[in-house]
């Protein structure tokens, strides 16, 4: 090594090396999040199908949970360890934050500290313990599971609504001098972020698991066994799903009254205007919305129940503090289409159900069912580009910019290619076991050695 | 004592319980490294996977909760440490996500081949993980981070004599810590020859550990004065608890009293740890940032405490019914064949 490479000392960040930064933390929460969907949502469904087998004696419903419960443990394993890397995160690429701000939004984290370790410790009981305690305490130890998955993302969101919302604290020349711990932690964006997402994880877990089957169904199983593991995560999902609309229609009226720069940007409207149109589509350049869908007044109306409501605009702001407006408004849109279409799948399937007393047979269903659980996480993978972006420039949204947050160690790019090969690679590994999982033939006992079924299969 | 005074204590459990547990699951991915090839080590690694399964996942949450007691407690000092030490943590957290992942991944996995390419991640990464974390508590210790975004040198503030000492220790102490738990685990699973391994590694690799630790005073004499001084003045009486613990659980398991092993060889590591505490006590980033005066404001300090010792009514009924579950009942599957 040469020598003066060992005194290497840190300056600003250069423009590459904050792309880098926010890249490498874009990737790894985005990668995240999807885990941590299905460690929300999945436990429910799991010890529902668990608790199903205990009152009704039917070992289907044993088998399908002790599956679930395996593909679960690979889950929470991945997810456990990729949330791990977001602490450090926040600190190796984002200092400037934590110095300042890190005992403001201290409290969400620790009480998501201990809600994660109630998680672990009952997760490992819950897996490892099927053969060492009684059925019916087996199925209780999947509560608390269950519990403090929903607690975490409660926990965590409320400190992302905080970035978005920042209360509860006194700045004196750029110090924090009082702190409200419960008012920062309990801000105004708290209610609407975190119900949404509490939502749209209970979506991935069961559309994604749905999915699962429905691609089965199209390799021809509709026996018992796949019907009962489709309509069990399916059912959840399609019955959450329209209560997201009104929940997505609550966060952005919020959105309307307290961070106008993000509906904005979301609707790509320039000029502060009343009865503002609804833009579907379309572009945005110097101001305008081109090639978009108006809908005469609509915006106004949604986002205030009043069609002659003001709808503020990009212009009222600087143009240093706003916000990209295509990106905004394109994953905001992704994010809306996807969540009317997966409302529809579930109605599809409520229609077949109800009248015929059957799932729906059509291999177009299964397609759609498949499409569903690919669809739910990118519809969350949108919802959190736009208001992250949607943020921009402010890392905490009017007291702090991104620019001052990051760090200034030079070689981020590097540690980004580093990062991204291991992502590359820890996605491939997943997908590789996950599918290894599903295809298992016959069910096994979760976290033992499967080598008869195996040879059986 | 202060509020931040608690805070730091609590902190230090939490870094204690980690290094105990966390460190101890690490080992055994190191003892799974060396066990040698597949056939002749298939025991070993059933066993070690035998005893980190159930419980590894909440053995790591410790070091999150360490992570963010820091950034609550000590705004400052986390933001410097995580600057200056972009580098180890970086890899620290590709680790630990190699390490859990790779485990999990060898457990899902059927096919020999593909259960030896993640076991190899999975103990190679048990390896370097705390090495970097041990580099990094060396050059915190050595005076190498100032308080500060990114002040301290980004390579020898963890690249020094001090930082590669500690992190060669951490990984010692890790496979010490293993291989004497792993005794009584290998007891209980009725494996006598797993359990005889598992001795003579421990007794291996404590007298490795206290060799290290000779020639780690040499080391911090010359690297590392203040640390060197603190640890021979407030510090001694943990430091001599450390190696008369140390010394006690070589001669518990020459007398094969494994669990009573366990209890001494944690007391040492433990003083070890308390030892660096009392060292450099009231100094969190040596040399001139207090406790107190890097500690964040009253009010969060006040909340966290409480949330804290809230959540510890929680949290310890639950990890003692997890670790009585699973250390006091057999195996849930038979080891693999001699």
């Amino acid at each position: 090594m040469a020598v003066n490479a060992l005194h290497i000392l840190a300056e600003a960040a250069t423009p590459a090396d904050l792309a880098a930064a926010r890249t490498q933390m874009g990737l790894s929460l985005g990668w995240h999040i999807i885990l941590a969907c299905f460690g929300v949502g999945m436990p429910a469904i799991t010890v529902f199908a668990e608790w199903r087998w205990l009152r009704t004696g039917d070992e289907l419903y044993r088998t399908l949970a002790h599956r679930w419960a395996k593909a679960m443990g690979v889950l929470f394993a991945v997810g456990a360890v990729s949330g791990t890397i977001l602490s450090f995160e926040m600190g190796v690429l984002w200092p400037g934050l934590m110095q300042t701000y890190g005992q403001v939004i201290g409290l969400p984290f620790t009480l998501e500290g201990f809600a994660f370790f109630i998680e672990a410790i009952f997760l490992g009981i819950y897996l490892y313990a099927w053969d060492r305690l009684p059925p019916r305490v087996h199925v209780l130890t999947g509560i608390p599971v269950c519990v403090a998955g929903v607690a975490s993302a409660f926990f965590v969101v409320c400190a992302n609504a905080w970035m978005n919302q920042p209360t509860g604290f006194d700045l004196e020349n750029g110090r924090v001098v009082g702190v409200d711990p419960w008012g920062a932690m309990f801000n105004p964006a708290t209610p609407p972020q975190t119900v949404h997402m509490i939502i749209a994880a209970f979506l991935v877990a069961g559309f994604g698991m749905a999915a699962v089957y429905g691609a089965a169904m199209l390799r021809g199983k509709r026996d018992r066994y796949h019907r009962l593991g489709f309509t069990i995560p399916f059912t959840f999902a399609a019955v959450i799903a329209p209560v997201q609309v009104f929940v997505g229609d609550w966060a952005a009226k919020f959105l309307a009254t307290n961070q106008p720069a993000k509906l904005a940007a979301i609707e790509g409207v320039y000029r502060t205007e009343q009865g503002a149109p609804l833009h579907l589509g379309g572009i945005y350049s110097n101001g305008e919305m081109r090639y978009a869908i108006e809908i005469p007044n609509a915006l106004s109306l949604l986002a205030h129940w009043n069609p002659r409501a003001t709808i503020i605009g990009l212009a009222e702001y600087p143009p240093g503090d706003r916000p990209p407006v295509n990106i905004v408004h394109w994953s905001f849109q992704i994010m809306v289409v996807i969540g009317f279409a997966l409302v529809a799948l579930g109605c599809w399937c409520g229609i077949v159900a109800w009248r015929r007393r059957r799932l729906p047979t059509s291999r177009w269903f299964a397609r759609a069912a498949v499409a569903g659980g690919i669809a739910a996480p990118i519809a969350v993978e949108a919802g959190w580009v736009t208001t992250e972006v949607g943020r921009q420039p402010w890392i905490v949204w009017g007291k702090l910019r991104v620019t001052d947050a990051v760090t200034p160690v030079p070689g981020l790019t590097v540690g980004l290619l580093v990062v991204g090969i291991v992502y590359l690679v820890l996605t491939i590994a997943s997908v590789y076991v996950m599918r290894r999982l599903a295809r298992t033939p016959l069910p096994v006992a979760p976290q033992e050695p499967s080598a008869e079924q195996e040879r059986a299969g | 004592m202060s509020l931040a005074n608690w805070l730091i204590s609590l902190m230090w459990v939490g870094l204690t319980c980690y290094v105990l547990l966390g460190g101890a699951d690490f080992g055994g991915g190191f003892w799974d490294l060396v066990a040698g090839r597949a056939a002749r080590g298939a025991r070993q690694r059933w066993l070690v996977e035998e005893s980190i399964g159930p419980v590894w996942e909440a053995n790591h949450v410790w070091l999150i909760f360490v992570i963010v007691l820091c950034w609550s407690a000590f705004p400052a000092v986390f933001a410097s440490v995580t600057s200056t030490m972009y580098i180890p943590l970086t890899l620290v957290a590709l680790g630990i996500i190699a390490r859990g992942a790779a485990f999990a991944f060898r457990k899902a996995s059927t096919e020999f081949g593909l259960q030896r390419l993640f076991g190899a991640a999975f103990a190679a990464s048990s390896v370097l993980t705390p090495f970097f974390l041990g580099a990094v508590a060396g050059g915190i210790a050595s005076e190498r981070v100032p308080i500060g975004i990114a002040k301290g040198d980004l390579v020898t503030s963890w690249w020094n004599p001090t930082s590669v000492f500690a992190g060669v220790l951490a990984v010692v102490v890790c496979a010490y810590l293993a291989a004497v738990y792993l005794c009584a685990d290998a007891r209980r699973a009725q494996a006598p020859d797993l359990v005889r391994g598992f001795r003579h590694r421990a007794i291996g690799s404590a007298v490795v550990a206290g060799a290290l630790a000779l020639g780690g005073i040499a080391v911090l004499h010359a690297d590392a004065p203040a640390l060197f001084a603190g640890l021979t003045s407030t510090g001694l009486p943990l430091v001599i608890l450390s190696i008369v613990a140390g010394l006690g659980s070589m001669a518990l398991l020459f007398m094969d009293r494994y669990v009573l092993a366990r209890g001494s060889a944690a007391v040492a590591v433990t003083a070890l740890l308390w030892g660096w505490a009392a060292a450099q006590y009231p100094l969190l980033l040596p040399p001139d940032t207090t406790i107190d005066a890097a500690a964040a404001n009253p009010a969060v300090l006040r909340v966290v405490l409480v949330s804290t010792i809230v959540g510890a009514l929680l949290l310890i009924p639950s990890l003692a019914w997890l670790f009585m579950l699973f250390q006091h009942s057999p195996a849930a599957s038979e080891p693999p064949r001699r």
